[in-house]
Order: structure tokens, then sequence, then C-alpha cells
């Protein structure tokens, strides 16, 4: 018997698949975040829904108009539908849809493409977006409305038209009762996530989960949120003992912390690539974190804090450089 | 390093990475023979080093065994006929290395016995100058695939001195069972072999380390050794590139072999398992290397097996006797799936570096690749801690300098980063475009 002549390709080692490809660490974040949007329906009711499916949308459409708008393009990786979703779990319940579109679009033409797409960005392209809004519309970004007013609830500010003001019914976030009004609001709420706030911070306990998930598959890499929260607990707890600070509990349940640690200061492209970095990284968002509510204008820093660490993250990959082995 | 990492038992290197293992089709399998066949390609160079210089005509008569070629430097080794048989040519003939070698061609005689009658001494010569050099008239090179002379590891370089003799059971790469059945089915050669070159080299201790995939393989050398204090074997974590010499040293002695430097300055030298068994017959037998243990493997094998090869065996006739390929095979690789070649033909033969035939259906790597997103996977596969991100980054942009400051000299081109790339990168060969191009301005220079 001789054998047929097959047609053999010739490739280059390895010739082996990869276990995990990024489209695949895109999609498992994206499952992660389902239990979020979920909870961001429960408490905020359908104004959540909107915010997310049309900022997930309009992010898809920016990518899909900025590229060479032949079939699904770049949409395939999940990046540009994560990024969308994101910006809306960053937003308050009462902001306008057209305002979230804005932010939605910003974050993905500016925070991403103008720089050269998927991997090339050194901001977090979500915080961009919600940076964007924070300066155009700074009442509405910090309008807070309060949350279990059933599913069918609708902000009346959500359909408001452009530049036309709508009047909704405010309340307070816990970070802002704790800093303007020296209010501690209970630990059990914080966790359970009914209290104001953004759509995908409120829930500290789904957000735990989806780290611990995210970290254990081996997503993303768990130093960055082990070490930003380790540090805000550290540090705040530091304060406290000194009467400056609300205690380490509050601090880490509270506000947008678990929802940057757990989503945002994980995204790989926009954190140092080494691991020492990483711990860096997280240091530095910690402390930043704990500096501006305690002591800066604003309730709340994560943005900020993450977004400034971005900045130095170039600069952070350069010093920690690996130790080669026998080096 | 994932987080459970840290409460994991076994010893193992730092960093690596855990592609699929795909050894249950042949491990079981005893190392079987298969018969001769009608001619033998023997490439003058297949192993690292300077190539054999013939000893041979075309039209000499030859006997299994007997020499056909001699070393050609101190780092090189010598060649012998596989089979008995007739020299017809000696010329350019396809290498698995991708190029056309100077090759002795051999055709088998058909009326020969094959049987192969011991020429030389038995027995351990009296001085180590001695037994190097049998060792290099035996034409022993290391088995693991690098195919490095043997005799230069057992030659102890004047002012230093070895204390501890590893040897490399690891077989860290997928598909592969070839040492895995040596170590089942010969742990006697094996333990013997080890014994040999520790005396030589006057080593006080050794160790053999296996990975925890083959408890069977564990357990035969445990009581090959009969709880010989100075031969221990040790279990280790199942990860890839263990087998590599610096790996292996990692793994079992917890030591770094400095950069540039060799094991033998940490007083250390690793000889492959395959490699100590074939001492053992050196000496016991007076065989030189003929043949070698492949596994040849993979989902586009008829009936996978270890066969034990005459050396010069054409692949198409190793694949044959295992049953043929199946339809749709697109790649034949020779070595392992990580660091092995693919073949544009099975007109080629079978070295004293090859350890496995692979047939692989699915095309390995048909994704396109997609922007590094700088998840650092790279950084955390890399077992000489290099960063490959950044390496790939600069060779791009052929800045030189930076890819030497980056030490891409250290890269051994295991392919762990590009295994780990979620993006399909292909790192590892930005890897040798980055060497390339160190030499290249080295050369302007």
């Amino acid at each position: 018997m001789t054998q047929q002549a097959p047609r053999l390709d010739l490739s280059t080692a390895p010739y082996v698949p990869q276990t995990l490809t990024t489209s695949r660490v895109m999609f498992e974040v994206l499952a992660a975040l389902v239990p979020i949007v979920a909870a961001a329906v429960w408490f905020f009711g359908v104004t959540a829904l909107l915010m997310v499916v049309v900022a997930g949308v309009v992010a898809m459409a920016t990518e899909w108009l900025f590229s060479d708008r032949k079939g699904w393009g770049s949409l395939r990786d999940g990046t540009a539908l994560l990024t969308g979703v994101l910006v809306a779990l960053t937003l308050p319940p009462a902001l306008p849809l057209w305002m979230v579109v804005i932010g939605s679009a910003v974050a993905i033409a500016l925070g991403k493409l103008v720089l050269g797409g998927m991997g090339h960005n050194l901001f977090n392209p979500a915080l961009i977006g919600r940076a964007f809004l924070q300066a155009a519309f700074p009442t509405a970004i910090t309008t807070w409305t309060a949350p279990g007013q059933g599913f069918w609830h609708l902000e009346p500010s959500t359909l408001a038209p452009p530049m036309m003001h709508v009047d909704v019914m405010t309340t307070a976030t816990p970070l802002g009762l704790a800093k303007f009004e020296h209010k501690l609001t209970e630990l059990g709420p914080l966790l359970l996530g009914n209290t104001a706030g953004s759509l995908g911070e409120t829930a500290a306990i789904l957000l735990v989960i989806a780290g611990i998930w995210l970290g254990i598959r081996r997503i993303f890499d768990w130093r960055l949120p082990v070490s930003t929260l380790g540090t805000v607990a550290v540090f705040s707890g530091v304060l406290w003992l000194f009467g400056v600070s609300p205690p380490p509990t509050f601090m880490l349940a509270s506000g947008g912390l678990l929802l940057g640690a757990v989503f945002m200061a994980t995204d790989p492209v926009t954190t140092p690539v080494t691991s020492k970095g990483a711990w860096w990284f997280g240091f530095g968002v910690g402390v930043l974190v704990v500096l501006i509510r305690n002591f800066g204008g604003l309730p709340e820093g994560v943005m900020y804090a993450i977004l400034l660490m971005n900045a130095v993250t170039p600069l952070i990959n350069r010093a920690t450089q690996p130790r080669r082995l026998g080096g | 390093m994932s987080l459970f990492k840290m409460f994991a038992q076994a010893a193992t290197f730092r960093h690596g990475v855990h592609p699929p293992e795909h050894k249950h089709a042949t491990e079981g399998l005893a190392i079987e023979r298969m018969g001769f066949v009608p001619e033998y390609v023997l490439p003058l160079s297949q192993h690292i080093g300077a190539p054999s210089k013939p000893v041979v005509s075309v039209g000499d008569k030859v006997v299994r065994g007997q020499l056909l070629a001699g070393p050609g430097g101190f780092i090189s080794t010598s060649l012998h006929a596989p089979v008995t048989g007739t020299v017809t040519a000696i010329e350019l003939r396809r290498h698995p290395n991708g190029k056309e070698a100077l090759s002795l061609v051999l055709t088998t005689d058909p009326f020969a016995s094959q049987r192969f009658v011991p020429t030389g001494p038995l027995g351990i010569p009296n001085t180590t100058a001695e037994l190097v050099q049998r060792v290099q008239d035996a034409g022993i090179v290391g088995l693991g695939g690098a195919a490095f002379p043997s005799h230069v590891k057992l030659a102890v370089p004047e002012g230093k001195k070895v204390r501890f003799v590893l040897l490399n059971g690891c077989e860290c790469e997928p598909y592969l069972t070839c040492d895995h059945r040596v170590m089942v089915e010969r742990p006697d050669a094996v333990v013997r072999g080890l014994r040999i070159a520790m005396a030589q080299l006057n080593a006080e201790k050794a160790w053999i380390g296996v990975e925890n995939n083959k408890p069977d393989a564990i357990k035969a050398l445990r009581n090959a050794a009969d709880g010989d204090p100075t031969i221990e074997i040790v279990g280790l974590e199942v990860k890839y590139p263990q087998g590599a010499e610096k790996m292996l040293i990692d793994a079992v002695l917890h030591k770094e072999v400095p950069s540039g430097k060799l094991p033998l300055d940490l007083e250390i030298v690793v000889h492959n398992v395959g490699t100590a068994a074939a001492l053992a017959d050196l000496f016991d037998a007076g065989t030189p290397l003929i043949e070698r243990v492949v596994t040849v493997t993979g989902p586009g094998i008829r009936r996978p097996a270890n066969v034990l090869v005459p050396i010069g065996t054409p692949v198409r006739a190793l694949v044959e006797h295992c049953g043929g390929l199946l339809p749709g095979v697109r790649q034949v690789i020779l070595g392992g799936p990580m660091m092995g070649m693919a073949q544009k033909t099975l007109d080629v033969p079978v070295t004293k570096g090859t350890s496995g035939v692979l047939a692989l259906i699915d095309p390995a790597r048909d994704a396109d690749e997609q922007p590094c997103i700088r998840c650092g996977r790279c950084l955390e596969a890399c077992p000489m801690h290099l960063n490959p991100q950044r390496l790939a980054l600069m060779v791009r942009n052929e800045r030189a300098a930076e890819v030497e400051a980056l030490h891409i000299t250290d890269c051994f081109e295991c392919a762990s980063c590009s295994f780990a790339c979620p993006s399909n990168l292909p790192l590892v060969q930005w890897m040798r475009v980055g060497k390339g191009l160190i030499k290249q301005k080295k050369a302007v220079s």
C-alpha cells in the first residue's frame, strides 16, 4: 500500500491552538455583567434597561461607522458592546438617553478609535465617555434618584428631548450623604444594592461575586482588583482610626469602587502588563480613591483615580520590567 | 500564576504553560519494532555541531552498526549503518529542517540477517578520556530533541567539576510518549546509564525529574533505583517547557542558571532518560546509536504507536507502518507540537533528534490575529521571564538596540508565549525575526 500524497501545510510552531481567545475574554466579561445589569433593572426599572441597550447599540454603531463598514468587522470581538454596557453602568438612572448616546459614542470614537482601535488606547474608553459627560453635563450626571420603584418605573428625564430640563425626584448617594451630611448608610443596603447611585455600582455582593468568578477563570489579572480593594481597605482603615475617614467597610461597599475595581481597573489594555506593575496600579487607584473621597471636593473619585493611573501605566510598565531568569 | 498555584504540592519551575496533553493514544502502548525498508537516508548533520565526515564511499557494502561517518570536530559525532546493505549514494537529500543536506543513502540487503554483532570492546573503560571517546564514536546524542552530542556533557573541562546529574524524564511536549515508554519498559537501562554518567563525572547525587502524569514511570524508576540514596526520582507538576535544561534545574534544585552560562557552571549536568538508556546499551551490548524510539501519533494517524525505528527510516515508511494517514490530514509535524517542525513532504528521514511524528487534521492556528490587548499572559508564560509583548513590538519596529537590551538572546523559542497569546499573535516567530535582526546589526557594524 502506498500512501496517497496529501497536500501538507507549512507553518511555524506551536501547532497547538490557544485555549483562550481575546473575543472569549470579552464575552466572558460580558457574561459576568449580566447579573449586574439585571440588578440595575431590578432597582431602577425599565429606565436602566433602556440606558444599557441604547449605550450598547450606540457603541456598536459607532464602532461600525468608523470601521470599513463591511460585515461585522471588529464588532465580533465584543469590545464595543462591552464598552457601551460599561458606560451605561457608570451613569445615574436619571440621565436623559440623549446624553447616554453622546457618552457611549464618545467612549468608542474618542476613547478608542481615534487612537487606533482595540489595544491602542491609553485610557479606559468607558471612563473617557463618562468623564466627557461629567465635564459636559455636571448637573445631570450628579442627579440621583431613589431605587426600588418597580420594573415599569421610567424616570421622567429618561426620554427628555435634548437640551430640555425635566424635573425628577432627587435623592443623595451614600457617599454624598457621608460627605455632605455626615450620615453613614447601613452596610446591608450597600451590599444588596437598594441605594441611590449609578446603575451598576450599587449591588456590592453581586460585584464581588462577578469579580471572584472572573478572577478564578483567569479572565483578568486578579492582582489588580485585590490590590485596589486591599489598598482602599488598609489606607481608609488607618485614616478611620484617626477619625478622618468613614470606616473601611463603608468605603469598600459604597460608590463606584467595586464596579471600577472589578470591571475597569482590570481592563488589560489600560493597565500594566507586568504582574508587579499590577500591584502598583491597584495601589495607586486605592490611594487616589481614598484621598479624593476624603479630602477632595467630590464625594466620589473612582473614575479619576483609574484614569490617572491609566496615564502612568506606561511608566509603571517601564519601571517593572521582569527580571530575566538567571539575569 | 493562578490563585491556586500557591497551594500546589508538586515541585515545578516558575512560569510556563499547560497545553492539552494528548498523550492517551500512545502512553499505554508498548514500544514496537517495524520491518526493514528498502532504503535509508542519513544526513551527515543530524546533531548540533559540525557535520560528520563520511568514511565510506559509494558502492561500499556495510553491515548493521558499522561506522559510516566520523566526527567532524569535538562538538560533532559519528554515524553508523542502521542496516546491512550498500552505500548507493552520497548526495543532497531533503532534511527535516526544510533544507537539502548532504546525506548517505543506504540500500538494504534484502537477504542479510540484520542481526547486530558488536565489534568493539564491552564494559566500562578504565579512563574517563576513553569513555568520552567511546561515546563519541558511538554517535550518541541527546535524545530529547535537540540532539546535542552527549560525550561533550560527559567530559568535564579543565578546572570544572560536576556534583549533580539531572536526568530529564519530563517529556513535557504534548503527544510524545517515547521517553515515557523507555522509562516504563527499560527503567534498569535508564538507571544503569545514569550510574555510568555519575561515575564518569564523579557526581555525588542524581535526580530523575518525571512529570506526575507518568506515575507508572516514576514507580518503575523507583524500583530500578532500589533505594540507592544517591538517586532520587522527583515527581514534577505537569507543565511545559519543564524538559528544558534550565527549567528542570529550577524545578528540581531551585537554582537559576546565570544568563549566558551553562548548567556546568553550577556543577550540574543534564541528560535525557533516553540518552541514559543509550549509554547503558553502548557499554553493555556495544550498540552504537542506530535506532531510537519515535512516537507516531495525532488525530490523523490510523494506528498511533511508539516505534523503535532505525535512524534514517523515511517518515513515509514509518507512517505506513502505523496504518497511514487518515483522510483530511493538513499537517505533519516532526517533533512535538510546541517546538517541532511542519513538513511539506513525507520524504524526509527520521534523524537522531526525531522524537515524534504528528499528523494533524485541524489546522492549529487558522484564526486571524487580533490586536495585542497587553493582558500579560505571554509574560507569565515565558520560562525565561522575558517580556515577549514588548519584544515583539520592538522587533516589528526594527529597534535592534532595544531588542537586544530586552535579552532576546535568552529566548530558546519554546513557543509558550505564542501558545498563551489570546490574540493569536505569532510571538515566537517575532523572537526568531528579532534574533535575525541582531545578527544583521552585528554583521553591519
